[in-house]
């Protein structure tokens, strides 16, 4: 009675087309990343592993490589991080665990909003209130379009995520863990530290790093802001470029077939650096609230 | 009964509400020191509601809210100026299912409520740890994993491990809200032991839904129905000569 459930033949056909349509998906990377390695095959071939740790990006003198794009992308991503994991942790703290009122709601429906604006609008943003604000207010920052200011639109635009993921993180905790800790007498910031955040934990880093891949492929915003210098300077002051920056801007100025070449193979360091991070950051999330909501 | 037994808890015209329904109604009521009391009745009878006054946990749920007095020892803890975070180290709780913090070891677990209570010395700190663990019949069979995590024991000794967290920040009063239900005979043997002797010392407020449970290991019982107290009394009179009708047909297994 319990054996294989007969399939009428509608449902084999549905079966069979969804399950082509759910195939398209990991067929879609597998072809991207194909094209990418090929594009940027000769490029790969030119420079090899110098390409990766060069320092020089100078298209006439057909020289290319790729280190300060990726300080660029990943200075400007820390700084994102350095300022949006403490406020977002707070905010999440704040949601899932103090209030208990109607306002918890519009916060959240806010922070959701924060992600829908479009990243031209923080660019614009960027280049016109916040960068001449931040060289008004920190002293010793000539230009509003640098590492800084990049980094700082990259803050408010991974908020959201690291924000709405803590929180659901937290609230995958089971109350009864919280209950214990009150009843030993745990005011709410013990209760908070002894029965959410270490069950959380793993959760938490993982809302913090998909932050860190947000961050890492974002390109309008960045773009308008960061100066667009392709140079490593220990100055966060100082115009920086991003992986992503690059290859919006050049894209389609290349002129020389190598040149094309080697945007392409950073798209792929690009692409690669955020698949990790975003692979990471999945399982981390999954694997706390999957040990406490097994269903 | 004797003149010698104290009232520890008194509680009057006791009302409780989640939101617009009322959970509770005029509960008049006194826990005696030192003895064990056990709450019966059916699902939904407000048990639970009622232990979670004693220790005001009822109001940290969204929308409950409470009236009358709860004295312990003569003070109402509803008062304002009462602080419910100094009585619920008074008032000890462990709950339905087992609830070790689990990223924690067997031994940090039980550490965690001291640790709240500001620096304590490390041998200070082993020997309350090691004082409520045998308190709580555990000892024996933890000592050798102190250090392993608090899960990683059976559903028995975690329940065990609650009641050693619990009796580690010295309360007076243990309120147990179905502290067996999810466990097997034996494990609820070993706990039912436990709360024997955790009377020498202890108040302890108990709500079961067993009923040989209440008459195992209970002074005295008090039957709930829809949210009312219907009798309270010395346990065998419960159970053997009860004076209202509906303790009568709910102990006799009439319904419920």
């Amino acid at each position: 009675m319990w054996g294989r459930i007969e399939m009428k033949k509608g449902d084999a056909w549905f079966k069979a087309v969804t399950f082509g349509f759910a195939l398209s998906i990991p067929f879609l990377l597998l072809i991207l990343i194909l094209i990418l390695l090929i594009q940027s095959w000769s490029s790969i071939s030119h420079f090899g592993f110098g390409f990766i740790f060069g320092n020089v990006w100078d298209p006439l003198a057909d020289k290319f490589s790729a280190l300060p794009f990726i300080y660029g992308t990943l200075v400007s991503s820390l700084i994102a991080l350095a300022i949006a994991v403490p406020l977002g942790m707070g905010c999440a703290i704040y949601l899932s665990e103090i209030s208990h009122s109607k306002v918890k709601e519009y916060i959240a429906v806010m922070v959701e909003l924060l992600a829908a604006i479009p990243s031209v609008v923080y660019g614009l943003w960027g280049i016109f209130v916040l960068g001449p604000w931040l060289t008004r207010v920190i002293p010793g920052m000539k230009y509003g379009s640098c590492l800084l200011t990049g980094g700082v639109i990259l803050a408010i635009m991974i908020l959201p995520t690291i924000t709405a993921i803590s929180r659901e993180v937290f609230q995958a905790v089971p109350n009864s863990l919280r209950e214990s800790a009150l009843a030993l007498g745990a005011t709410r910031w013990e209760t908070f530290r002894l029965a959410v955040f270490g069950p959380a934990l793993s959760g938490i880093v993982g809302a913090i790093i998909l932050g860190l891949g947000r961050a890492l492929g974002e390109t309008m915003a960045v773009t308008m802001v960061i100066g667009n210098r392709p140079e490593i300077s220990a100055s966060l002051f100082e115009p920086s470029y991003t992986l992503a920056s690059v290859i919006a801007n050049e894209f389609a100025e290349a002129t020389s077939s190598l040149n094309l070449s080697a945007l392409i193979e950073l798209a792929l360091i690009l692409l690669v650096l955020t698949i990790i991070v975003n692979g990471i950051a999945r399982l981390l999330v999954w694997k706390t609230t999957l040990k406490y909501n097994p269903n | 009964m004797t003149n010698e037994v104290k009232i520890k808890i008194k509680t009057t015209d006791l009302n409780a509400w989640f939101c617009d329904k009322q959970a509770l109604f005029n509960i008049n009521m006194d826990i005696y020191e030192k003895k064990v009391t056990a709450i019966i009745g059916p699902s939904g009878c407000g048990k639970s509601t009622f232990i979670r006054n004693l220790n005001r946990m009822h109001e940290t749920v969204q929308g409950a809210r409470a009236e009358g007095s709860v004295l312990l020892d003569g003070r109402d803890i509803f008062e304002k100026k009462f602080d419910a975070v100094t009585l619920r180290r008074e008032v000890g709780m462990v709950f339905q299912k087992a609830t070790p913090f689990p990223t924690m070891t067997v031994y940090d677990n039980v550490a965690a409520g001291i640790k709240l209570y500001g620096r304590i010395g490390k041998e200070k700190l082993d020997e309350i740890v090691e004082k409520s663990l045998k308190q709580s019949a555990l000892w024996n069979e933890v000592k050798d994993v102190l250090h392993k995590p608090g899960t990683s024991l059976s559903g028995g000794q975690q329940q065990r491990l609650c009641i050693a967290r619990a009796l580690a920040v010295n309360p007076k009063i243990l309120l147990l809200d179905e502290p067996c239900s999810a466990l097997d005979p034996i494990s609820t043997g070993k706990i039912e032991e436990l709360i024997h002797e955790l009377k020498e010392d202890y108040t302890i407020v108990i709500v079961t839904h067993n009923m040989q449970q209440a008459a195992r290991v209970a002074d005295y019982t008090a039957f709930f129905l829809l949210g009312a107290l219907i009798e309270f009394d010395v346990t065998s009179k419960i159970f053997t000569n009860p004076s209202d009708k509906r303790t009568e047909d709910y102990v006799t297994g009439r319904f419920g």
